[in-house]
């Protein structure tokens, strides 16, 4: 900014030096200023205005993606206005601060505060209290919510039918994931079948349960049958049954709804294998069929342990993700006749009973039974980090 | 060695045959509400998809009245050369020469119907379904029996460019903002980075559930809900750990060199990261975008509980699921419906598959 003409002329560099820093420091406040104002005023024209809707949509989309380019870019452009020694230390929390903060806005304080609602009543704790009359007052319940959980009939349904989707779910999807990777591998359509396989990964939930309506579609017997599975069913003589719906099966019906999710995830597990499977040496294999192996032994001799660390993350991938599941049942059965999960309990108790407090509880113990895998991430975190 | 060259073929031929298989197990599915979605309105609620293929089918090729022929249903009756009680002319019974005798409908006012098995193909396809399911207006349907009937459509264009406005921020944002934060953790050296990081992966696994009643009731207190803001940044949140890790992984690994170099050239780190690293992470951007992308599109709890409570702003997974609800009978709408949903998801995914295996890839067997 200081030009060598005012190292000159004395009183004149006085008047500029003054009104150069005048000039920065407005040009400071307002950018900033400015640009929240405009953001704003893009995110009320969003909230409230009539426009048709296409151009609503784009507005959104180019005030989204640029409000949060414009941020940075603002952010950083103040920075850079400060002396050096500043910079250095400001610099790295205006590029990282904006992750940290909204993750532990969205993730690590919602795990405390869903704790500290979890052991209240229906309605939370009572506002306009204090932290200790809070925990003094009538809804403050402790545990209870704990007990229930664990106690209450709907929920021991949900908890044996999460482990019924987390032993089958997961074990199918690994099992016809690895199937389909070996089988692949070797065939002559590999590109294909493996784009076939993997397509349902780009299904929604919803979706997939109206595609499989279609094939567990019950119509009275003596009707034509328009759901595949029961059109087979009557057609090898036998009665037709609403497969999902079925009660009299229960817990077994839940299986009909696992099938879903097997079918969606297999591709995700294939396609890992598949490159697993690729990363062995093939000299290896050679050695093996050399040394008198059949295709079983080389499969479970060589190739399983080789690809046992994929296996593992493969595995727990889908275990987290089935421990969560909730659209499917929600879209198919809305968890009636004996298919409610610990998610759709969870959606259920928060939010069509209000009762925040039982919801919560349900909440943490989803999380509970997801810290032994954060456990393990953080340990081999620790192991390969060079920090 | 020949015997060893044929078990190798007849291998080969297991596999091929196997794998076969199960593309086809796994492909009906889709193909079924596929081709239903072209299928008239009444075909698909009284006839199976798979009719659409050549198959014998008992078609009528005489009718006869039974009151004019003096039929009693009550008892054991003789029509057409073959006789029967009316539950065994209900199902239909078979004459020598290869016909079928049946009863249709009730037994006062039913028909009989004389009818011959013959190769049939039902093959009517039309884009009356998707014309209704985006048109958002009532459409009068004619039956076969000349009988005209107003069904009303559904309205998807709306939910469409909802789920548009939703999924394409709910994709760049987290990701600037992951990328900002994973060339920070690499390159920069600042108090807290190694526990910042801990954090992130500590968070990787938590289910969102644990979000949403507390981030509920923020957003009603900031007068949020509903918006397109409120599920971006909500989205940005859920997404954002995984985000971070694995664009670490990715900018950790560039080559130190290059950015040095930059560095005692007199660059800034803003300018070495929007012009350095972002363009050579353009491979991970993409793949965990796509990733992201199919994601939020295809996500449902997280609008229904953000989103839930202004029909201004439904997306297509609600609408879908809207539809399922309250009018779960109405196949036509269900299916072309379902295939609008998917027609960007799968479009993204058939032409970025690469990429997206490659996100997959770096996700699960790096990290």
């Amino acid at each position: 900014m200081e030009s060598p003409n005012n190292k000159v002329a004395g009183d004149q560099s006085f008047v500029a030096g003054i009104l150069a820093l005048i000039g920065r420091v407005l040009l400071a406040v307002s950018i900033p200023l400015i640009s929240f104002y405009v953001l704003y005023l893009g995110f009320l024209f969003l909230r409230d205005s009539n426009a048709p809707r296409e151009i609503i949509v784009l507005i959104a989309i180019i005030w989204g993606v640029g409000g949060v380019g414009i941020l940075y870019w603002v952010f950083n452009w103040l920075v850079e206005k400060l002396p050096d020694q500043w910079k250095g230390r400001l610099l790295p929390f205006v590029f990282v601060g904006p992750a940290i903060a909204i993750l532990s806005w969205y993730l690590a304080i919602p795990t405390l505060r869903t704790f500290y609602l979890s052991l209240f009543g229906r309605d939370g704790p009572p506002e306009g209290l204090s932290f200790i009359q809070q925990i003094s007052s009538a809804a403050f319940v402790g545990f209870g919510n704990y007990a229930s959980v664990f106690t209450q009939d709907l929920m021991v349904e949900a908890f044996r039918n999460n482990l019924m989707w987390i032993i089958f779910g997961s074990t199918f999807s690994v099992i016809f994931g690895l199937l389909i990777a070996v089988l692949a591998d070797r065939s002559s359509f590999e590109k294909l079948a493996k784009s076939l396989i993997f397509l349902p990964m780009a299904i929604s939930f919803v979706g997939a349960g109206i595609i499989w309506n279609f094939i567990y579609e019950y119509r009275p017997e003596g009707q034509t049958q328009i759901g595949l599975l029961n059109s087979i069913v009557t057609s090898l003589g036998g009665t037709p049954e609403a497969w999902p719906q079925w009660v009299a099966i229960s817990p077994w019906n839940n299986l009909f709804l696992i099938v879903i999710v097997v079918w969606l995830q297999a591709g995700f597990s294939m396609v890992l294998f598949s490159a697993a499977l690729k990363g062995i040496p093939e000299e290896l294999l050679e050695a093996g069929r050399i040394d008198g192996a059949n295709e079983f032994q080389i499969f479970f001799r060589i190739m399983m342990p080789y690809i046992q660390g994929t296996l593992i993350s493969v595995w727990t991938t889908i275990i987290i993700f089935t421990l969560k599941i909730f659209d499917v049942v929600w879209v198919m059965t809305g968890g009636q006749f004996g298919t409610h999960v610990i998610a759709t309990q969870f959606y259920r108790q928060s939010f069509t009973n209000r009762n925040s407090g039982f919801g919560s509880a349900i909440a943490i113990v989803l999380l509970i039974a997801v810290i032994p895998v954060m456990i393990y991430n953080l340990k081999r975190f620790r192991e390969q980090e060079a920090f | 060695m020949s015997s060893g060259k044929n078990q190798k073929r007849l291998g080969k031929w297991l596999v091929n045959l196997t794998l076969l298989l199960l593309v086809l197990i796994w492909t009906i599915p889709t193909l079924g509400i596929f081709i239903s979605s072209f299928r008239n309105r009444d075909k698909i609620a009284t006839t199976g998809w798979w009719n659409v293929f050549p198959h014998r089918e008992w078609r009528p090729v005489s009718e006869l009245d039974p009151k004019a022929l003096g039929l009693n249903p009550d008892e054991v009756m003789e029509i057409e050369g073959v006789s029967g009680t009316f539950d065994q002319f209900r199902k239909g019974i078979e004459t020598p020469d290869g016909k079928r005798v049946a009863w249709i409908g009730n037994k006062r006012l039913g028909k009989v119907e004389v009818q011959e098995n013959a190769w049939t193909i039902d093959w009517d396809f039309s884009l009356d379904n998707y014309e209704q399911v985006l048109g958002g207006q009532d459409f009068e349907f004619r039956r076969p029996d000349g009988s005209v009937e107003v069904v009303p459509g559904d309205n998807m264009v709306n939910a469409f460019l909802n789920s548009l406005a939703v999924a394409i921020p709910s994709t760049v944002i987290p990701i600037l903002i992951a990328a900002f934060a994973a060339y920070a953790f690499a390159w920069m050296k600042f108090p807290g980075r190694r526990s910042m990081f801990i954090m992130v992966v500590a968070l990787l696994v938590v289910p969102l559930q644990i979000a949403l009643v507390p981030i509920l009731r923020d957003y009603r207190a900031l007068n949020l809900n509903g918006t397109f803001l409120a599920i971006w940044l909500a989205h940005t949140g859920f997404g954002l750990a995984l985000a971070t890790y694995l664009l670490y992984n990715y900018i950790s690994s560039l080559p130190r060199d290059i950015l040095e170099s930059a560095f005692i050239d007199g660059a800034s780190h803003f300018t070495v990261f929007t012009t350095l690293v972002l363009p050579l992470s353009v491979p991970a951007l993409a793949s965990f975008a796509i990733f992201q992308f199919l994601w939020v599109w295809n996500d449902y709890l997280v609008a229904l509980i953000f989103l839930g409570g202004n029909p201004e702003f439904e997306l297509v997974t609600q609408r879908m699921a809207a539809i399922v609800g309250a009018r779960g009978q109405d196949w036509h709408l269900l299916t072309a419906g379902a295939f609008v949903s998917m027609i960007l998801p799968l479009t993204v995914f058939f032409t970025l598959q690469r990429f997206f295996v490659r996100g997959l890839l770096a996700g699960s067997v790096k990290g």
